[in-house]
């Protein structure tokens, strides 16, 4: 059975076969395993090497890629926007963008960071230190951490006090030399330099202080509720930035 | 079935009426049902799979479509199932006629390595070609060994855990790029599906008329249908075929 079987593929047996759909199969699984195991080096030199605007365009380049949890994402016009600030404080804040950008803001150069592997080096943001909007509202005794509400009305995220008084730890209003636009979570998002994207969250409308964490969106669904780069979950290398 | 690959030929279908009579083109099997069936599975799941990417890949797409668990959810599902068409189809008795094109895809003939050489400058004469071409050979190591690497790419990414943190970032540096140029191979062999349409018609039919077989596949033809070109069964295994309707 085999050997007539044989017989019936060659159509001129004294011609000789080589396997070569077999090399190119064994050769990509060969390349493909490697790749995986070192990747993440390939990965960082030609995203070092190409920086941020070449890189955005190569694959498995350091681009932004949206991870949106809900059908649409909120379109809110600056004039609209809102922060609130309530929970346990002294004074329950109501702010616009104009009063947010009135305030002492804060300039950073810092790698955005994904839990799943990329990362965009460099970018620039704007905004005010989120420990100067605690002090504007007055954090109450027996307050312990911040919960954190979008405009999309799905996602949620949580810091410690502690997390939320890094001097890396923004309520930012410009992103990428700009105003945040709506698809990076535009007017005003949070952004967390030293822990992963997700802690990032887009869209913020409202900063509650509370008296435990309450684990966020991403957390109930498995990430760490403590996002160090590094140190949890994902890429461990040292950001470029 | 007969032991041999048979050279099934016949008539293209039943004659319409009114025409009965008039000489019929003779037709080549190329394709049986099971390889055309394991063929437009694997295809409509490789759509799913680039239709779902998409929105996943790009910042701007995924802002119109949204829903991203559920998109990914489908491309998780759609790359579980991405072994089973082809698995199913060569594992049986049912995949006898695969398992002989798979096996003569695998190998390639001193002309057709020289067309590899070559870069595909150096075309193999139209005599001595095989049932498929050497692209095409190439293109069918290149789809078997895209499956495995993706799949196992994916399954890093998916249940990440189990294995070292470095290896989820080296899973999306080769998923990434491997789908781009997967994209590439795949879009490459649909425009020349569509610049070939008689090739692409018997991956629907099953069948090549004897014309398109002495130029396209020179050899298998000679091969299959004796070499005179004789349409008189040439070798053991005369059974209709299911397209050897004489009328």
């Amino acid at each position: 059975m085999e050997l007539s079987e044989r017989r019936g593929v060659v159509s001129s047996p004294e011609i000789r076969r080589v396997p070569v759909g077999r090399r190119v199969f064994l050769a990509m699984a060969g390349l493909g395993g490697v790749g995986v195991v070192v990747g993440a080096k390939i990965q960082r030199a030609v995203g070092s090497f190409l920086g941020s605007g070449l890189g955005a365009f190569l694959p498995g380049g350091n681009r932004f890629r949206l991870y949106t949890i809900t059908g649409s994402f909120p379109v809110i016009s600056p004039a609209h926007y809102r922060l609130r600030i309530s929970g346990i404080v002294e004074r329950p804040v109501l702010l616009t963008l104009d009063q947010l950008q009135a305030m002492p803001g804060t300039r950073l150069v810092k790698d955005f960071q994904c839990v799943t592997g990329w990362r965009v080096p460099r970018v620039h943001w704007d905004g005010v230190r989120l420990a100067d909007l605690l002090d504007l509202a007055g954090v109450g005794a027996g307050a312990v951490a911040l919960s954190f509400r979008s405009y999309d009305g799905a996602d949620t995220e949580s810091l410690t006090l502690d997390q939320a008084r890094l001097p890396d730890v923004i309520v930012a209003y410009s992103m990428l030399g700009g105003p945040i636009t709506a698809e990076h979570g535009g007017p005003v998002r949070l952004y967390v330099a030293p822990m992963y994207g997700y802690k990032s969250l887009k869209w913020l409308s409202e900063i509650r202080v509370v008296d435990k964490v309450e684990p966020g969106f991403w957390e109930q669904n498995g990430y760490a509720v403590n996002a160090w780069v590094g140190a949890s979950n994902g890429r461990s290398d040292a950001p470029i930035e | 079935m007969s032991r041999t690959d048979p050279p099934r030929k016949g008539t293209f279908g039943a004659a319409p009426p009114g025409k009965r009579g008039q000489v019929h083109k003779v037709v080549l099997a190329r394709f049986d049902a099971v390889e055309r069936l394991a063929h437009w599975a694997n295809a409509l799941l490789f759509g799913i799979l680039v239709a779902t990417a998409l929105p996943l890949y790009f910042a701007s797409i995924e802002s119109v479509v949204g829903r991203r668990a559920l998109v990914a959810e489908i491309h998780l599902w759609a790359g579980v199932a991405l072994p089973v068409p082809l698995g199913a189809s060569l594992a049986g008795p049912w995949g006898a006629r695969f398992r002989r094109d798979v096996r003569r895809l695998n190998r390639w003939s001193s002309e057709e390595l020289r067309w590899l050489r070559s870069l595909g400058t150096r075309a193999v004469p139209s005599r001595l070609a095989d049932k498929f071409n050497p692209g095409q050979k190439l293109n069918a190591a290149f789809t078997a060994g895209a499956i495995v690497v993706m799949l196992a790419s994916g399954s890093v990414l998916k249940w990440f855990t189990l294995f070292p943190l470095s290896w989820r970032t080296g899973a999306t540096f080769v998923h990434d790029v491997l789908a781009t140029v997967v994209v590439v191979v795949v879009t490459g062999h649909v425009v020349l599906a569509l610049a070939h349409p008689q090739a692409l018609r018997s991956m629907v039919t099953g069948t090549v008329s004897e014309d398109w077989a002495h130029r396209h596949a020179g050899g298998w033809a000679a091969n299959e249908l004796g070499d005179g070109g004789s349409v008189t069964p040439a070798r053991t295994g005369g059974e209709p075929g299911p397209h050897d309707e004489t009328t």
